[in-house]
């Protein structure tokens, strides 16, 4: 497996504030990566950082042995790059329909879309209940299939995934869970998921970092991770 | 019977351009929260482009029809370039700073503006030649409406229904409102905002122009100031229609100029401007957003 995605010692700051310390973490391509950390931890920076939208103010961060440290956004994004925010961020005046096109805002190819449009409704036939509703009308749970139907839109080389499961009933997080299994092996999708459920995620997870006060303090296989003590003690409540 | 009638279009005709300028407003409001005071001299640059478009043409002997249009497009192209380039200059480079700046920085544009007309121009009324071309068939509304006033409502209505549906169903104008919506996850899906930024102004602008040049050919005269008190009124437009709001923009503007020429008509030209503005605060104490804008409801 090569190297798809590198951060090599990232120090990212809102202001004066520091978040990220000398982060260094590495994606291969085909993985499920994941992140755990606690509230405030520097998870969401860690992938703004890569979507661009964060400059780090040291360090550098390769996508496919290149650096985009200081490239645009849409740049990145129209790389592979695809991210879905916490907290969701749906167009909430935008259908239902308009925010999956969204989605497919870099793409041109006509009939794709509209056939990966049939593919999200097939995954969330809520949505295609409430295609031509406003998103801003959907539930909390209905606005994260959303969010993620939305991300597949883009055919993502890299997904990057910000507490997928936050606000879903245990249904629907396996619902989710099970998609990103299922596109990480039929479309080889490479994907880095940052999680508060963290057993879930070390359960689906190829590899898994430990984030704490904005440094990586652990990294292993995700079946070492979930025998771990600390990591038992400290975010599986055992 | 008729006088009503003749004040109704008379309003029509004055707050068609209202909503002309309005629109620049709320747009540009609606992507980055900045209040462009520097807009109505976007106008004013469009109407002073016509004058000497017309001018140049007029002595070539250019038919009056070519003129108009030719006037039309010249204003367009170089009020677009204007906004296009005010934005960059002034705007973005404060992009991220303390709201107050950007907003200071508009009034200096304005006040630059004008005074650069002013010195390259005149500070007198130009003569504005009457472009608009007369039409057989209004004859037939003699005293209620006249060609001008005809061409200037369905020019709005043309305009307006084709920003409302680039709005609506071209990528870029999805663009616009996803980024108006958030900014953010509109980069997220790989919109550029600088150039839904640039485009806002160049289509705001664009408008204006439009605006620009028909009224001074309506009215026939203009001078460097007449973008101050055209965009003060199509401010109070916007802001009455609900700022940030395409339709709430065409509608302020309708009503501003409807509510004006009724208070001429039946009052006293000396009440215009006070109705309007006493319009404007009875609207903000009693629907603080405006007759279209919603408000702002905090989700978390
Ligand atoms: N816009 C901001 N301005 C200033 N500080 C911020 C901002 N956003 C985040 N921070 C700070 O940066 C640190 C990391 O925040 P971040 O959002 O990356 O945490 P997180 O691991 O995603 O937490 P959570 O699990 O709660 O989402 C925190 O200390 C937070 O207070
Ligand atoms: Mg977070």
């Amino acid at each position: 497996m090569s190297r798809m995605l590198e951060m090599k010692n990232v120090s990212t700051y809102y202001g004066n504030i520091q978040a990220l310390y000398d982060v260094s973490l590495h994606i291969d391509h085909g993985e499920i990566i994941t992140l755990i950390g606690a509230n405030g931890a520097g998870k969401s920076t860690t992938l703004m950082t890569i979507c661009g939208l964060l400059k780090p103010r040291a360090g550098d961060v390769l996508y496919e042995e290149l650096s985009i440290v200081g490239e645009s956004t849409n740049k990145i994004v129209s790389s592979g790059i695809c991210q879905v925010p916490e907290g969701r961020l749906i167009f909430p005046e935008l259908t239902v329909r308009e925010n999956l096109d969204m989605g497919a805002f870099l793409r041109s190819d006509k009939d794709g879309i509209a056939r990966d449009m049939e593919y999200s409704y097939e995954l969330f036939p809520i949505l295609a209940e409430r295609r031509n509703q406003p998103g801003g009308n959907l539930s909390g749970g209905e606005q994260q299939m959303l969010a993620i139907a939305r991300a597949l839109m883009a055919r993502p080389r890299l997904l990057l995934l910000d507490e997928p499961s936050m606000g879903l009933a245990p249904l629907v997080v396996k619902q989710i869970f099970d998609i990103v299994k299922k596109i990480n092996k039929e479309s080889g999708t490479t994907i880095f998921l940052v999680e508060q459920n963290a057993n879930l995620a070390l359960k689906i997870g190829h590899r898994g970092y430990v984030m704490e006060n904005g440094k990586i303090v652990l990294t292993d296989s995700c079946e070492t991770l979930l025998a771990n003590e600390d990591v038992k003690r400290a975010y599986l409540g055992l | 019977m008729e006088y009503f009638l003749e004040l109704f279009f008379g309003g029509l005709t004055r707050g068609s351009i209202y909503a002309l300028i309005a629109l620049g407003y709320t747009m540009v409001y609606g992507i980055i929260e900045l209040i462009n005071f520097a807009h109505g001299e976007i106008y004013m640059i469009g109407a002073f482009t016509g004058l000497i478009v017309a001018g140049v043409l007029g002595a070539l002997g250019f038919p009056g029809s070519a003129i108009l249009v030719f006037a039309i497009v010249a204003a367009v192209i170089y009020s677009a370039a204007y906004g296009f380039t005010i934005e960059k200059i002034a705007y973005r480079p404060l992009r991220g700073a303390a709201r107050l700046s950007p907003l200071i920085s508009a009034i200096g544009m304005s006040i630059f503006l004008q005074n650069y007309v002013m010195l390259a121009q005149t500070s007198d009324f130009l003569p504005f030649p009457s472009l608009l071309p007369e039409l057989g068939f209004v004859k037939h509304f003699k005293g209620i409406l006249g060609s001008s006033d005809f061409i200037i409502i369905v020019t709005t209505i043309v305009v307006c229904v084709a920003l409302t549906l680039f709005i609506k169903y071209t990528k870029m104008g999805k663009a616009m409102r996803a980024t108006a919506q958030n900014r953010t996850m509109a980069q997220l899906v790989g919109v550029s905002v600088d150039t839904v930024i640039s485009v806002t102004f160049i289509i705001g602008s664009s408008l204006a122009a439009v605006g620009g040049v028909l009224i001074a050919s309506h009215i026939g005269q203009i001078n460097y100031y007449i973008g101050f008190i055209a965009g003060l009124k199509a401010f109070t437009a916007a802001v009455l229609g609900g700022i940030g709001s395409i339709p709430g923009a065409m509608l302020g503007g309708l009503v501003l100029g409807l509510t004006e020429a009724f208070a001429t008509g039946y009052v006293s030209s000396d009440y215009e401007d006070v109705f309007a503005f006493a319009l404007l605060v009875l609207i903000l104490i009693f629907r603080p957003s405006g007759i279209m804008g919603k408000e702002k409801i905090q989700k978390v």
